[in-house]
C-alpha cells in the first residue's frame, strides 16, 4: 500500500518533531511515504468562516494534486485531517459547488479531482492497515512500565470522519499497549486542549490545559501521548503558565504518539525531534532504557 | 382488447376517496371519467368511503340492477378490504373472485407527491384491472377444518396469560419457552409499578397454574425448529434441548446442586444478570417453573474433561433415589399439529455498552436497570440488600432515563416503561438505603392509570428530578466532594446551567429492543416486522394482535415496548382471536392454488421435485402429476417450470397477468 504524505503547515513548524517521528516510524516499518508535491494550506484557520468557497477551493487543490497519485493521503495534523475530509464530503454531496470548484481547478491546470481519495490519520493507518500484530512483532524497545495518558483531542474522532468511537475512542490505547506501555484509562480522551483559545482567551485556554495535566498527574502518568500538533503545543508550551496560575508543579513531557512508536520500533532517539520540546522529553526514554 | 373468458364482461368500477387519503392527492373524478370510457365498463362511480355500508350497497345494487359480472374497487390495500368487497360481490349475487382490487392509496396517493402523476398512475392501474378482470373466472373456495389446538411461542407474562385463557376455555395448548423456566422478564422483578405489588406474588401462582393445567403441555428449554402448514392446520417441529436432567424424575430438591464437586457457586448466574453466582448444576431461581435442575455443559467438568466424580448424579441416585441425572441425554424433536399460533417472544434490553460515555462495563458502580431489579429483589443475589460491586452501600444514586431510547444514534422510539420503572427503582432504592436519588430525564412520560399519581408521590418523597440529557458519567473529579465518586455531567435545561452531580451509584434505564432472533422467528412464521424489528400487527388500531398471516397472532412486548398491564390485555385479545378461529370450526382457503391440465401434462415429474411444500404427487395410472389442494401454497414454482405449460395458477393466470400489463401500458 502506498501513501501520500500531506504535512500541512504545522508539521513543518511547531510540530516538526511530529514529522520527524512520523517519518522515522514509517521508515522502520518499511512503508514508503511520499510527500505531496506542491501542497498548500489545508484551508483551516479562519478562512472557512470568512469565505467557505475559497477555503474549499484551497483545500480541494490538495485533493486534486493527490488525485494524480494513487494511494490514500496521510494527514497527521488533526485540523488538516478534518478539513480535507470535510471538503471531500461537502463536494461529494453538493453537485453545484463541486462543478464550480472543478472549473476553478481546471483554470490552474488541475484536470482531475478524485473525491474518492481517502484522507487518513496515521493512527488509523498504523492500527488498521499495518495492524497491531505487525507492530507488536516489530517492537525492539519495549516500553514496559511507561505509564501513558492517551489523549485524542476533539477533531479526529468527530462523527462522520471516524475510524473510532466519537466519545470513547480506543485505537491509541491499543496501539500504545502493543508497544508495551501501561495505558491509563480515563474519561478525558476527547476533551478540548484549549485549541486556539490559548491565543485568544488565555484564561480559558490555560484552564483547559490545566484540567488535562492535572488529571494525568492524578492518575500517575509519566507522559501524555497526543496525535495533534496543536494539542501537543498547548499542553507543552502552556504547562508552565498552568502551573503558575494554579499553583501546582508539573513536569510532564508531552509526546507525539509517533515518538513513542518510532522509539519502540528502534529509531534513534536523536531522530525523533525530542530537542524541540519545551518540557524536556528525553527523560521519558531514559526511564524505559 | 382480447375477448376474455367467453361471457361478455359487464364491469363496475368504484373509486374510493378514503376521506382525503386518496382524494387529497388523486383527482378521483378524472379517474372515474376515464374508467367509464374503458371497454366493458358499464358503470363507474366515486364514493367517499367505499368500505362503508352505503359504499358496499352501491356494488350490490349495481350487480343486481345493471347485471354486472365483474367488479373493481380502487381504494386501499387488499390486506385491508379485499375480503370486505369480495363479500359485497357475493351478496350482490356474483362469485367473489369476479372482483378485483386496485390499491391507489398505499401505492399511489400516499407515495406520490405530485397530484397529476398520482392521478395518471391511478388511471393506469384501473385500466390494468379492467383488462385483467375479463379473464377472471368464478372460483370455488375450499373449506378445511380447524385443528382446535394452539401453539404459543414464548413463556413470559404474555405467553402465560394467553395459555391460561385458552386452556381454561378447554383448548389444548403447547407452550414453548426457550429458557429453563417460564416467567420472562417479569420473573426477575421485585415489585411492579405503579401499585408496587410483589411481582412474584402475582406471577408465581400463574406460572404454577400453567404447569398444573391439564390442557397445557409445557416445553421449556425448547425452541421452534420449523413451522409448516396454513391457518387451521399448522405443523410445528419443536426442539427440546438436553438439560441433562430427566424432567419427570427431578423433584427440584437441590440435593444435586448441594453435592456438586464445586463446593461454592463459581459461575455468573444468567438469571441474576451476572450479579450472583451459580454452579454448573443449578436451578435458575427458587420459583422456577418447572422446578427442575439443569446442567450447563459449558461449565460442567464432566462435559469438559469426562473426569468429574459426578457427585451430583450419585447424590440424586443414592440420597434421593430418583436417578434423574443423565449425562448422555440428547436433544429431542417433537412434532405437534395446531390450528393457531400465538407469538409472545418479548423483548431484550438495550446494550448499555453501546454508549461508552455512560461508563457501563468500565465503572463497576454503573448498573443497568435490570441488574438493579435483581439487586432489590429479596430472592436476588444479595437478598434484597443494595450493596454495590465494591461492597459499599450507595448514599447518592443517579438514574439516567432514555438510555438508547429517543435517540437518533440508537433507537428513535420511546420504550414506554422506563420512566415508570425508573420511578419504581427510585422509590425502592430510597426505601431500602435512605439514599438521595436523582432522576435525569428528557420528559417524564407517565400516561396510565395511577401512573401520574405515582410520579407525584415520588416527588413528595423527595426524589430529585433534573431535566436534561446526561452528557457523561465520569470519574474525572475536581472537588473534594466529588472525590471517590462518579460524576454525572448534565445540562439542567430548566435552570440553564451545566451541572456536575457526584453520586455513588448510577442506574442506566435501558430501553426495550426487539430480540436478536426476531428476524429469524419472523421468517419461520412468515409474518412481518416493522423496520425496527417489532412484529407487525395487521392493523395498528383495529387488528392489533393479528398478523398478515392468518391464524398467527402476536401479544406482548414482541409487538412493541409495553408494560405488564398492556401485555396482559393483548395476550387476552390474542387468546380471544385464536378462540374465535377455533370455534368457527373451519376456514375457507384462498383458491389461489395451482391446477394441472391433465390433457397437457406429459408426466415428466419436473414439478414434483421442485415443489417446496411436497404438494404434488404422481398418478401412475393416468401418468399425470396431481396437486394436493390443501398443501399447495400457490407459490408458482411449478407453474413457471412446467415444460408443457400444463399448470396454471388460479387468480394469477398468464392471461390475467398479460392483460394487466397490457392495460397498464396503454394509458
Ligand atoms: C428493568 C425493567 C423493569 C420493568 N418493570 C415493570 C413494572 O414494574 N411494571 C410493568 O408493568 N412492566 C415493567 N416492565 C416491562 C415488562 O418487563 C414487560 O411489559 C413484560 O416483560 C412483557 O412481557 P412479554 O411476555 O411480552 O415478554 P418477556 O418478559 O420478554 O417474555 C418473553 C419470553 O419469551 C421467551 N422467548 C423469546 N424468544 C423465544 C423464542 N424464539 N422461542 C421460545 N421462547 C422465546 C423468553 O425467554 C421469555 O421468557 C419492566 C421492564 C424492564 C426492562
Amino acid at each position: 500500500m502506498a501513501y501520500v504524505y500531506y504535512p500541512g503547515c504545522s508539521l513543518k513548524g511547531t510540530g516538526v518533531s511530529y514529522e520527524k517521528s512520523l517519518l522515522a516510524t514509517f521508515k522502520r516499518l518499511n512503508i514508503p511515504l511520499q510527500e505531496l508535491d506542491d501542497w498548500n494550506c489545508c484551508g483551516a484557520t479562519s478562512y472557512m468562516s470568512i469565505s467557505e468557497e475559497q477555503a474549499l477551493l484551497l483545500s480541494a487543490r490538495n485533493l486534486a494534486l493527490a488525485s494524480e497519485n494513487d494511494g490514500d493521503i496521510i494527514a497527521p495534523c488533526s485540523a488538516c485531517y478534518m478539513i480535507l475530509n470535510r471538503t471531500a464530503n461537502i463536494l461529494r454531496d453538493d453537485r453545484t459547488l463541486r462543478q464550480k470548484i472543478v472549473e476553478k481547478l481546471k483554470n490552474v491546470g488541475l484536470e482531475h479531482l478524485n473525491l474518492s481519495v481517502r484522507v487518513r490519520h496515521p493512527l488509523d493507518v498504523l492500527v488498521n492497515d499495518v495492524g497491531l500484530d505487525t507492530i507488536r512483532s516489530a517492537v525492539v524497545n519495549k516500553l514496559t512500565g511507561l505509564r501513558v495518558f492517551p489523549y485524542y483531542g476533539c477533531l479526529i474522532v468527530r462523527p462522520g470522519n471516524g475510524f473510532d468511537h466519537p466519545t470513547y475512542p480506543t485505537s491509541l490505547d491499543r496501539l500504545l499497549e502493543a508497544l508495551g506501555c501501561e495505558v491509563i484509562d480515563h474519561p478525558l480522551k476527547t476533551r478540548c486542549c484549549g485549541g486556539s483559545l490559548t491565543g485568544t482567551l488565555e484564561e480559558v485556554g490555560v484552564r483547559l490545559v490545566y484540567i488535562l495535566l492535572k488529571e494525568a498527574k492524578k492518575r500517575g502518568a509519566h507522559t501524555l501521548a497526543t496525535l495533534c500538533a496543536l494539542c501537543q503545543f498547548n499542553l507543552d508550551v502552556y504547562q508552565e503558565k498552568a502551573a503558575r496560575k494554579y499553583n501546582e508543579a508539573f513536569d510532564f513531557p508531552i509526546l507525539f504518539f509517533t515518538q513513542l512508536v518510532a522509539f519502540a520500533l528502534g529509531a534513534n532517539p536523536r531522530d525523533i525531534g525530542l530537542e524541540h520540546h519545551f518540557v524536556p522529553a528525553e527523560q521519558v526514554f531514559e526511564m524505559v532504557r | 382488447m382480447k375477448q376474455g373468458n367467453g361471457t361478455v364482461p359487464r364491469i363496475g368500477v368504484y373509486v374510493c376517496h378514503c376521506g382525503t387519503n386518496i382524494a387529497g392527492n388523486v383527482d378521483v373524478k378524472a379517474v372515474v371519467d376515464f374508467a367509464s370510457k374503458l371497454p366493458g365498463v358499464v358503470v363507474a362511480r366515486e364514493y367517499k368511503y367505499m368500505c362503508s355500508d352505503p359504499g358496499q350497497s352501491l356494488i350490490k345494487n349495481d350487480i343486481r340492477e345493471k347485471n354486472l359480472n365483474r367488479v373493481i374497487v380502487a381504494s386501499c390495500s387488499p390486506h385491508l378490504h379485499e375480503h370486505t368487497f369480495r363479500h359485497a360481490t357475493l351478496e350482490g349475487g356474483q362469485n367473489p373472485y369476479l372482483f378485483h382490487m386496485v390499491n391507489i392509496r398505499e401505492q399511489v396517493s400516499w407515495v406520490t407527491e405530485d397530484k397529476m402523476s398520482a392521478t395518471e398512475k391511478a388511471k393506469a392501474l384501473v385500466e390494468a384491472a379492467v383488462y385483467r378482470v375479463r379473464y377472471h373466472e368464478a372460483l370455488e373456495t375450499k373449506e378445511v377444518p380447524v385443528n382446535p389446538d394452539v401453539l404459543i411461542i414464548g413463556g413470559g407474562i404474555a405467553g402465560i396469560t394467553a395459555a391460561l385463557t385458552l386452556a381454561n376455555a378447554g383448548k389444548k395448548v403447547y407452550l414453548v419457552e426457550r429458557d429453563y423456566s417460564i416467567g420472562g422478564h417479569m420473573a426477575k422483578f421485585d415489585k411492579t409499578f405503579p401499585t408496587l405489588d410483589c411481582a412474584s406474588c402475582i406471577l408465581t401462582p400463574k406460572m404454577t397454574a400453567v404447569k398444573d393445567h391439564p390442557n397445557i403441555h409445557l416445553f421449556t428449554y425448547s425452541e421452534i425448529l420449523e413451522i409448516d402448514g396454513y391457518v387451521g392446520n399448522f405443523t410445528a417441529r419443536i426442539l427440546k434441548k438436553p438439560r441433562y436432567v430427566i424432567e419427570d424424575r427431578c423433584i427440584g430438591c437441590y440435593v444435586c446442586v448441594e453435592h456438586c464437586v464445586y463446593k461454592t457457586p463459581k459461575f455468573p448466574s444468567e438469571f441474576d444478570e451476572g450479579l450472583g453466582l451459580r454452579k454448573p448444576v443449578f436451578i435458575p431461581f427458587p420459583q422456577a417453573v418447572p422446578l427442575i435442575a439443569a446442567i450447563d455443559p459449558e461449565t460442567c467438568i464432566e462435559f469438559k474433561s469426562h473426569r468429574c466424580k459426578k457427585t451430583c448424579q450419585e447424590a440424586c441416585r443414592d440420597l434421593v433415589g430418583r436417578d434423574a441425572i443423565d449425562f448422555t441425554q440428547r436433544e429431542e424433536v417433537v412434532e405437534v399439529q395446531v390450528g393457531a399460533i400465538i407469538v409472545a417472544t418479548g423483548f431484550k434490553t438495550f446494550d448499555a455498552r453501546r454508549i461508552p460515555e455512560y461508563g457501563y462495563g468500565r465503572y463497576p458502580n454503573v448498573y443497568t436497570s435490570l441488574e438493579i431489579e435483581r439487586l432489590v429483589n429479596s430472592s436476588g443475589p444479595t437478598g434484597g440488600e443494595i450493596v454495590m460491586r465494591d461492597g459499599r452501600k450507595p448514599r447518592r444514586v443517579g438514574i439516567i432515563h432514555c438510555v438508547g431510547s429517543r435517540d437518533r444514534n440508537f433507537n428513535p422510539w420511546c420504550s414506554r416503561v422506563c420512566c415508570m420503572y425508573s420511578l419504581k427503582l427510585a422509590h425502592l432504592v430510597r426505601e431500602r438505603t435512605g439514599a438521595e436519588v436523582y432522576n435525569f430525564y428528557i420528559d417524564i412520560r407517565t400516561p396510565g392509570k395511577g401512573y401520574e399519581e405515582f410520579y407525584e408521590k415520588l416527588m413528595q418523597e423527595g426524589v430529585h428530578f433534573i431535566r436534561g440529557k446526561v452528557a457523561e458519567v465520569t470519574d474525572w473529579t475536581i472537588t473534594p466532594e466529588e472525590t471517590g465518586k462518579l460524576v454525572i455531567r448534565v445540562e439542567d435545561s430548566l435552570v440553564g446551567v451545566v451541572r456536575r452531580i457526584p453520586v455513588d451509584m448510577v442506574i442506566l434505564s435501558v430501553g426495550l429492543e426487539p430480540r436478536d432472533d426476531a428476524e429469524e422467528v419472523r421468517r419461520q412464521l412468515n409474518i412481518s416486522c416493522s423496520s425496527e424489528g417489532w412484529f407487525l400487527e395487521r392493523h395498528p388500531k383495529l387488528a392489533p394482535v393479528s398478523t398478515f398471516t392468518d391464524g398467527i397472532f402476536i401479544a406482548g412486548a414482541c409487538q412493541g415496548p409495553k408494560d405488564i398491564p398492556d401485555t396482559v390485555a393483548q395476550a387476552g385479545a390474542a387468546a380471544a382471536e385464536a378462540l374465535a378461529l377455533i370455534d368457527r370450526g373451519s376456514v375457507e382457503l384462498e383458491p389461489n392454488i395451482a391446477v394441472i391440465d391433465e390433457q397437457k401434462c406429459s408426466g415428466c415429474h419436473v414439478c414434483i421435485a421442485l415443489c417446496p411444500y411436497s404438494a404434488i404427487a404422481f398418478n401412475e395410472e393416468k401418468n399425470v402429476a396431481v396437486i394436493n389442494e390443501a398443501l399447495c401454497k400457490g407459490c408458482g414454482v411449478c407453474v413457471g417450470t412446467c415444460p408443457s405449460k400444463a399448470i396454471t395458477q388460479q387468480l394469477f393466470t398468464d392471461e390475467e397477468l398479460l392483460a394487466e400489463i397490457e392495460g397498464v401500458l396503454l394509458v
